[in-house]
């Protein structure tokens, strides 16, 4: 069972009172965007075999959602961090470095 | 290949069996293939078999990196149905269901299809108006189907509890003639007939990656040396984006768990396949006695071919209420696979971005029932460029927004 702790009331959560919400940072695309552009925000998810970062809420707790570093080979979860920000913060990256050396995302590496 | 019948199994039996010959042979890769096939499952069995037996393209390798079948054929729960609401999907499942009637003798190779009937309760009253719909819907796309009443469900399954207390029975859509097969049967059948037509099935090569030069594709790297090819076709369900990714392009799918398990076998007592859409469960029971449960799959991704324990509790906890005969059952064994899932819950088959690589994937958690459908039309795709039964599975769709939106009409059971 997968166990997060919920960056916001600090509890050690089970997965079953958290609820997966799917790929995490993803830059969101609307009117006046071309049809490639919303495609890949609809549809072309990262699917990574490793290193995955996501958005989960803390459904039967505080209620509030969070993002989450895992990896989708192993189940090992990196971290957890604060919903309110645009890209992983540095202390989970190097939490991925050490443990995955050669590992990239996107314009990260 | 010696052929399977009833001599074969007298001529064998009056010489302790000695004279059986290997199903398939285990060659080791050539320099060069018309086509190649990556994933040695039923899809990708299927294709090459119907590349050759319809299209006589027979110098054709099929690449698995585990074991043949060892994926998802081999982990289904071996429901075979059409009963779907969209034309190009009855079309291609009613296909599949079609063939596996003939499979057997068509392979020389008993698959045990067992048309015995599936049936999906309707438990709330949207179900009702979904489920009557989808009858109506199959009786215009020549998929035999109708609505049964909740009688005509106790009649069938006497072990059913039909009045609830939380979903009671108030229907059923019902398929005579959907039921299920032995699905390692279905690979190794098919993995025969190919392997005597002289394709080369190479187990334990793994793709580590595909060469292409000019938008055209010139064959792949493999953890046995490389190997060109004319064509490849990719049917590889869960790690589909591992392979995309290798080819240089992206696919809008996600890979996540499916799970099922087994109870201990008991006594015949439910002889047709029953399906809970509301309440996340399906049952069947195999012929050696056990109940075959499976339920919805999980919500996060994940590569690992194990899945939540609490997702099998939903599942089991649901069943209970509709089949209080279980509630007693010691659960056997328990397993996972990794499906594939799109946006609109139907498969794509397609041309890539690539010449001449094609892709057949997003089976997500109904491929079992599709295989020979799926194998047929794949194998047209490859060998003439287009076929009938794919057209609307191109990968084009999502962005042009032609789903084929199975995600309402299937509920969840697949």
């Amino acid at each position: 069972m997968l166990v997060f702790k919920c960056p916001y009331c600090g509890i050690e959560a089970d997965e079953t009172e958290l609820s997966p919400g799917g790929e995490a940072h993803l830059k969101r695309f609307g009117p006046g965007s071309s049809d490639e552009e919303l495609e890949g925000y609809l549809f072309n998810r990262e699917n990574p075999k490793g290193v995955h970062f996501e958005r989960w809420r803390h459904v039967y707790g505080c209620g509030k959602w969070f993002h989450a570093a895992r990896c989708t080979a192993t189940l090992e979860v990196f971290g957890t961090y604060s919903a309110q920000t645009f890209e992983p913060p540095k202390e989970i990256i190097d939490i991925i470095k050490a443990k995955r050396p050669g590992w990239k995302w996107r314009n990260l590496s | 290949m010696k052929r399977y019948s009833v001599f074969a199994v007298a001529r064998e039996a009056l010489r302790y069996h000695q004279g059986w010959s290997r199903a398939w042979k285990s060659p080791e890769p050539k320099k060069n293939y018309d086509a190649i096939i990556i994933g040695a499952g039923g899809h990708g069995l299927a294709t090459a078999y119907y590349l050759g037996k319809n299209h006589g393209l027979k110098n054709v390798a099929i690449l698995e990196k585990g074991w043949l079948g060892g994926g998802n054929t081999g982990r289904n729960t071996t429901i075979i149905r059409s009963n779907y609401l969209q034309d190009a999907s009855a079309a291609i499942y009613e296909k599949a269901r079609s063939l596996y009637e003939t499979m057997s003798q068509d392979l020389n190779y008993n698959v045990m299809f067992s048309p015995r009937g599936v049936m999906m309760l309707a438990q709330t009253q949207h179900e009702i108006r979904g489920y009557k719909r989808t009858a109506q819907a199959n009786a215009l796309q020549g998929v035999s189907t109708e609505f049964i009443s909740p009688e005509k469900v106790k009649s069938l399954v006497p072990i059913i509890n039909i009045d609830g207390p939380r979903y009671p029975v108030l229907g059923a859509l019902w398929q005579s003639r959907g039921g299920t097969a032995r699905h390692d049967a279905v690979a190794w059948g098919y993995a025969r007939a190919c392997s005597d037509m002289g394709m080369d099935i190479i187990q334990q090569c793994e793709v580590t990656g595909i060469r292409h030069e000019n938008g055209q594709v010139q064959g792949v790297e493999t953890s046995k040396g490389s190997i060109d090819c004319q064509k490849l076709g990719i049917v590889v369900a869960g790690h589909t984006g591992v392979l995309a990714d290798m080819a240089g392009f992206r696919m809008p799918v996600e890979a996540v768990a499916l799970q099922a398990l087994v109870s201990e076998p008991i006594k015949p007592c439910m002889d047709v396949v029953v399906m809970a859409n509301t309440v996340h469960g399906y049952m069947s029971q195999s012929d050696k006695g056990e109940m075959v449960i499976g339920g919805g799959a999980d919500g996060y991704n994940n590569y690992t071919q194990r899945g939540s324990f609490h997702h099998v509790e939903e599942t089991v906890r649901a069943l209970i209420e509709t089949f209080p005969i279980i509630s007693r059952l010691k659960m056997l064994r328990w397993w996972g696979g990794i499906v594939d899932m799109t946006g609109d819950r139907s498969p794509i088959l397609s041309k890539t971005p690539v010449g001449n690589i094609f892709i057949n994937c997003g089976w997500g958690t109904g491929g079992f029932k599709a295989i020979p459908g799926s194998g047929w039309a794949m194998a047209e795709l490859m060998a003439k460029g287009h076929s009938s039964l794919t057209e609307e599975f191109s990968l084009n769709r999502f962005k042009e927004g032609k789903f084929i939106d199975e995600s309402v009409a299937a509920g969840v059971a697949h």
